[in-house]
């Protein structure tokens, strides 16, 4: 009898904090299908304020997947490499290296920003490009690719893996190919995935960095909820999370996979 | 069999010492020379530098300026792992996960550009050698650990290395499995007739495999030699004492005789000294009747181990001696008996530093 008390509450508890959460996120959904908020679901139901964001900020969110996907190149390109380097070298250096990378997590995204418009306000094409939002987000999520990298080359003893192979004759740029990538994959996918909706998400630093010909998914939200009808600045809330919950159910999927094997 | 080409090469270690960016000091100045087809076994307690002597000749490890490693009389200390034509079978084997069993055996082949039928012809000649028949499509983690060293070793053996090196193998089997794979691998190595250096720290494994044994102590080579002389003359307490049992005894010397508690024990050798540490053997002590031998003690305890028995006997020298006798010997805790040694089982120590 106490116990199923017990259990009560908690179960009360919980959906209470889950309906603190849920409910907004709701409410603001029906607001972007709704023809007339203040008048409430009476008004009727229409997609015409989804139609109006796509015409509005179509551009807004084609920039951010390019910028995400950009990102995700770069991170990879850079961060396994990285991550390889500073496990197999270990020592002093390298955890400072490995400090220095992390460091983003902890500096405001907007003082970044601030640091790289003092850095390049002279070179102008690249500071008007999109290019200056994805160095920006380049600092900003390679921590998330880097740790998960080599967090993954930590469990499978990369170290042997590379001398062993190095032993059978391969050269540093087969063994990276043949070996060290394929064991890395679990973590390559964790890191990707995080990288991706980080930059997708992402204000803070691209706030700052922005142009009004370079904005992102984020900005435009921010933008159309400061300037247009809030049924508006809903319905783009509302593509805002078609696109990243499946992203995130996703993520969740591979880290329960992961962690069943 | 044509498995290995000719039989590898010969390796010269010159002056390698190796310390390390912390300081620590792993190896002495080492010189080492390994005759083409030998086996040499790098033996010593964990800590002693016996894998990092094997991995400067593998080209893992550089040895501190002034050392050399040479491969048939080719300098080969700068040249990396990777262009030595050294075969290596890894402690944690190195196998990787995500290869099958026959593309593991295959990668180094698949390296040198051997073409897929070829290699194929050449992956199931040494399943067949090491035995893993069946096994070709398994995934790594779907082996046993027996099952991955003989993976581990046909993979190294596959590309025909010049050196096989093999750090520690059988280290991370059971007891039962590793008798059983040390007789297979003895055999194997044998049939190679490859020049092969071995690490272990395991006396037996060393006895076995080895044409000679190297004894390792803190850094430093303490002994090179065939089996039975490490184990019939070492040069210092440490070797006797790490490979097989041995009483030392630290007694006065006269007249070529020791001088010890229970009577008088003749010595052959240098009689000169004043004093000696002396090691014996358990098994050339013969237990006789108390009276009949110049030196006695009284039976401590009696252990039966089946092909032998072992006796503790106090009393015959200051420290209780350790005695092998046949499993005939009829004796019980509490006797006195009389303790007959061979003079020329007795050996000479130098007294320790």
């Amino acid at each position: 009898m106490r116990d199923r008390l017990i259990f009560t509450g908690q179960l009360v508890f919980t959906l209470l904090v889950a309906a603190f959460l849920v409910v907004p996120a709701i409410q603001s959904i029906i607001a972007g299908v709704t023809v007339n908020y203040f008048r409430g679901i009476s008004s009727g139901l229409t997609l015409q304020w989804v139609f109006q964001v796509w015409d509005l900020y179509a551009g807004t969110i084609l920039l951010s997947f390019v910028i995400a996907f950009a990102t995700l190149a770069v991170t990879l390109l850079a961060g396994v490499p990285a991550a390889y380097a500073l496990h197999v070298r270990g020592g002093r250096l390298s955890r400072i290296v490995e400090e220095i990378i992390t460091l983003p997590l902890a500096i405001p995204g907007l003082a970044i920003a601030l640091a790289l418009l003092l850095t390049y306000q002279g070179f102008s094409e690249f500071r008007r490009s999109w290019l200056f939002i994805l160095t920006g987000h380049v600092i900003f999520t390679m921590p998330f690719m880097v740790r998960s990298v080599m967090a993954v080359f930590s469990t499978v003893d990369i170290r042997t893996l590379d001398e062993g192979a190095a032993s059978l004759g391969a050269s540093p740029w087969r063994r990276f190919r043949d070996v060290i990538v394929p064991n890395a994959v679990p973590g390559i996918l964790a890191g990707g995935l995080m990288v991706v909706t980080l930059s997708l998400g992402e204000f803070n630093l691209t706030w700052m960095l922005h142009t009004p010909l370079t904005k992102t998914l984020p900005i435009g939200l921010a933008d159309s909820y400061a300037s247009m009808r809030l049924e508006v600045a809903s319905a783009y809330t509302l593509i805002f999370f078609i696109m990243i919950i499946p992203l995130l159910v996703a993520m969740q999927m591979f880290a329960d996979k992961e962690q069943a094997r | 069999m044509n498995v290995a080409a000719g039989h590898g090469a010969s390796v010269r270690v010159e002056a390698c010492a190796k310390t390390f960016a912390d300081g620590t000091r792993a190896l002495e100045p080492a010189t080492l020379d390994i005759a083409r087809g030998e086996t040499l076994v790098l033996l010593g307690p964990s800590g002693c530098g016996k894998t990092t002597m094997l991995r400067i000749i593998a080209g893992l490890e550089l040895p501190d300026p002034g050392g050399r490693v040479l491969f048939d009389g080719r300098d080969m200390t700068s040249v990396p792992i990777e262009k030595r034509n050294v075969g290596m079978v890894f402690q944690s084997y190195a196998l990787f996960p995500n290869m099958s069993v026959a593309d593991n055996i295959g990668y180094g082949l698949k390296i040198r550009g051997m073409g897929s039928k070829e290699r194929a012809a050449r992956v199931a000649e040494l399943v067949a050698l090491t035995n893993i028949t069946g096994l070709e499509s398994r995934r790594i983690d779907q082996l046993s650990g027996g099952q991955r060293q003989r993976v581990a070793l046909a993979r190294a053996v596959a590309i025909r290395p010049g050196i096989l090196l093999l750090d520690e193998p059988l280290t991370a089997l059971d007891a039962a499995l590793r008798d059983r794979l040390r007789g297979e691998l003895n055999r194997l190595l044998r049939a190679l007739g490859i020049t092969t250096i071995y690490v272990t720290h395991d006396q037996s494994e060393a006895m076995e495999l080895g044409d000679r044994i190297v004894v390792m102590q803190k850094g430093a080579i303490a002994q090179i030699g065939t089996p039975r002389e490490i184990y019939f003359q070492p040069k210092n307490r440490f070797v006797a004492e790490f490979i097989g049992a041995a009483n030392i005894i630290e007694s006065a010397l006269e007249n070529g005789h020791l001088v010890l508690p229970g009577g008088r024990q003749p010595i052959g050798g240098d009689t000169s000294l004043p004093a000696a540490v002396a090691m014996i053997r358990p098994e050339t002590i013969c237990v006789v009747k108390a009276g009949s031998a110049p030196i006695s003690g009284i039976i401590d305890s009696v252990s039966f181990i089946g092909d032998r028995q072992r006796m503790v006997v106090s009393g015959a020298s200051a420290k209780p001696l350790t005695v092998d006798a046949p499993n005939t010997v009829k004796a019980l805790a509490g006797e006195r008996v009389g303790l007959s040694i061979a003079p020329d089982a007795i050996r000479l120590l130098p007294p320790e530093k």
